[in-house]
């Protein structure tokens, strides 16, 4: 069977080779590295700008914004029909092709990300060290703890006043610098689409912008929704007294999370109004103009896709919980229900572009419809359908809970 | 005297005979002087698909994979305006009843009163000279050659689509045993030594035709150069290099 075609449904006359060549994964791909541009972009409020309040989200932000940052790359892999091949983009990078500079970009950020992790987390690190270094009798866990930090501090152990300012001016210039790399890295993934000029439904400048606004909303909104799932638990555990003595009590950590989320939903509902504005500006720009292209493209956008993007998308993703943001006294489960709705109406979104661009046929005589495989009975299908999806949607997570406990989000709080 | 003698051998070691047919095989490799081209007469072609199944044989595309390096669409128009286009597995085995094929939606029968006209147009990678798939692949896996003809190296590509997508031909697929992009490539094996394309030499018709638009005195070159040809497309930039006679607008 051909690639595409066991999720292909054709109608009318579509060319004989069309298929829905990008399918869940490529959904995911733009999904993905706007999580990570977003909760970047949210952690560099706080450094850059000194916006205090969000003291504690920020470091909560770019800690996440590593653990989705392996994830992003891992939606290609499984995309690719040759997995293994994916390295010749960095081996023999052909710069006219927007994918090209892809590996360049993403290592780039990628190592800001870790540099401003390191400072972050040198003195965490050193702290570690120095009390297992003096401790006898190592057990083999605390050996293989002492030499993972080990290694982790560099070779440096510097923890005076001096060395640690010079980390929060580092940690300044990253944040600073990184901003604009995460821009450009979601913008960029962006112009893949946008610079297409075979499809009428991607080809617009206004892409790679709408891609960045989407992707604060939705990094934000993340961030928000794990953050709370993670400050209910620790409430919990708090309640429960099986967490430790230093553990802020109840009462003060339904504080800070109250007044994290009142914060960050102001940043949240800001992205939203922008990237929704964006989105209707080129849709109405579509519609008025009517080029030759619009006949086929109006058929999808308001008879084919009509639920997908106007039900699910516009209206319970954006115009819902901009109406739960808007609303005087935000609670926590409204910022909750509201974060969440966002998420889905942003992963609508990236459905409604990448698998709506191919809705229609080249001929434009012609529609295409996507039926995501559900129960995988091959690689492909596995790859490729709802289990690949679920598969990297979970990913974060773990990873997440992985990385934490190397970079503990909480730690300064739990110690003061 | 040795130096005499060095003297008279240097300029007699610098002549050399020249083997006509040597001179004859320079020229042809040299690849400013070739830039191949495509010519598609429409009013010829009865839609026989003979082209279609001599290329994926000769290809090696599986004959039953729903994917096809050329194939041929029927455009029938009717009296009330209405465009009906087919191309029932690429027009494999021709078109073998009137009846329009629809896809998903079935079948649509026409009466033969109401046909307004009916043609066939068969199609292959347009070979641009703005190749908008070699622009985006990612790894340079997909080049032009000096001869115009875009290959695709499929030990280098990735398969990751991108050229599929910024095809707006659709004439690029992943090949179902390679896993690869795949696309006609005018039958580069065949034309590089003399031959013509397959789908030119199995059309009954003389619809198809392959020439070299820098040589003048090619008949396809004269008839591009002397006739009303279209291309398919063109608003999109890619200057496309497959010609046209008989082009209607209603041809997507």
């Amino acid at each position: 069977m051909v690639h595409g075609e066991i999720w292909t449904i054709k109608e009318l006359f579509v060319y004989p080779n069309e298929y829905i060549y990008w399918s869940i994964q490529i959904v995911m791909y733009p999904f993905m590295t706007g999580l990570v541009a977003g909760a970047f972009v949210l952690s560099s409020l706080y450094h850059v700008f000194g916006i205090n309040q969000l003291k504690e989200m920020a470091r909560f932000a770019l800690v996440f914004s590593f653990a989705l940052l392996f994830v992003a790359p891992l939606t290609l892999m499984l995309h690719l029909q040759f997995p293994e091949r994916g390295i010749n983009v960095l081996m023999t990078p052909h710069f006219t092709s927007a994918i090209a500079a892809f590996g360049i970009v993403f290592m780039t950020y990628s190592c800001i990300v870790a540099s401003e992790l390191w400072f972050l987390y040198r003195k965490h690190f050193i702290t570690i060290v120095l009390a297992l270094r003096n401790k006898q009798d190592k057990r083999l866990m605390e050996r293989g703890k002492y030499l993972l930090f080990n290694t982790l501090t560099l070779g440096t152990y510097d923890v005076s006043e001096g060395a640690l300012h010079r980390d929060e001016k580092a940690v300044k210039i990253l944040a600073g610098v990184g901003i604009p790399v995460a821009c450009f890295l979601h913008g960029y993934a962006g112009f893949i689409f946008g610079s297409v000029k075979a499809n009428a439904l991607w080809m617009t400048p206004l892409m790679p912008v709408i891609f960045i606004m989407s992707a604060g909303v939705s990094g934000i909104a993340l961030c928000m929704l794990t953050y709370i799932i993670t400050m209910e638990i620790r409430k919990i555990l708090a309640k429960r007294r099986k967490a430790p003595a230093r553990m802020p009590y109840v009462e003060k950590l339904r504080s800070i999370e109250f007044y994290e989320i009142q914060i960050t939903s102001k940043y949240l509902l800001i992205f939203l109004i922008f990237s929704v504005t964006l989105e209707l500006l080129d849709l109405i720009f579509r519609g008025y103009t009517g080029v030759k292209s619009w006949d086929v493209l109006r058929s999808v956008i308001y008879e084919k896709d009509f639920i997908s993007i106007f039900v699910l998308q516009y209206g319970i993703g954006n115009f819902i919980p901009l109406i739960l943001f808007s609303l005087p006294r935000i609670t926590i489960r409204r910022a909750l229900i509201g974060a969440l709705m966002v998420l889905f109406g942003v992963f609508m979104m990236r459905w409604n572009v990448v698998i709506g661009g191919q809705a229609f046929s080249l001929s434009f005589a012609g529609y295409m419809h996507y039926v995501m495989p559900i129960v995988p009975h091959d690689v492909e299908s596995f790859k490729e359908g709802l289990a690949g999806a679920l598969s990297i949607m979970a990913m974060p997570f773990i990873l997440f809970w992985i990385i934490n406990k190397i970079f503990p989000v909480f730690a300064e709080n739990e110690q003061g | 005297m040795t130096l005499g003698l060095t003297g008279i051998a240097l300029p007699l070691a610098a002549f050399e005979i020249i083997d006509p047919r040597k001179l004859m095989a320079q020229e042809a490799s040299d690849k400013s002087k070739v830039r191949w081209v495509f010519l598609v007469d429409t009013y010829k072609c009865t839609g026989c698909g003979l082209c279609v199944k001599a290329c994926k044989i000769e290809n090696e595309i599986p004959y039953d994979a729903n994917v096809t390096r050329t194939w041929v669409e029927r455009y029938v128009l009717t009296k009330s305006g209405q465009v009906f286009v087919d191309s029932p597995e690429g027009a494999r085995d021709g078109f073998t009843t009137t009846k329009i094929d629809l896809a998903s939606a079935g079948t649509k029968d026409i009466n033969k009163d109401d046909i307004e006209k009916a043609f066939f147009v068969p199609k292959l990678c347009n070979q641009c000279d703005n190749p908008p798939c070699v622009q985006v692949c990612p790894v340079g896996a997909t080049y032009q050659t000096p001869d115009g003809v875009v290959l695709v190296d499929n030990k280098w590509c990735i398969g990751c689509g991108y050229c599929i997508m910024g095809c707006p031909y659709g004439v690029r697929f992943f090949h179902p045993v390679h896993h690869v992009a795949d696309k006609c490539n005018f039958c580069y094996h065949r034309i590089t030594k003399g031959m013509k394309t397959v789908c030119v030499d199995a059309c009954p018709f003389e619809a198809r035709q392959i020439g070299n638009i820098r040589n003048p005195n090619d008949p396809v070159t004269k008839t591009i150069l002397t006739k009303r040809v279209g291309v398919l497309k063109e608003e999109y930039g890619t200057k496309p290099q497959v010609f046209y006679i008989g082009l209607s607008k209603e041809v997507k």
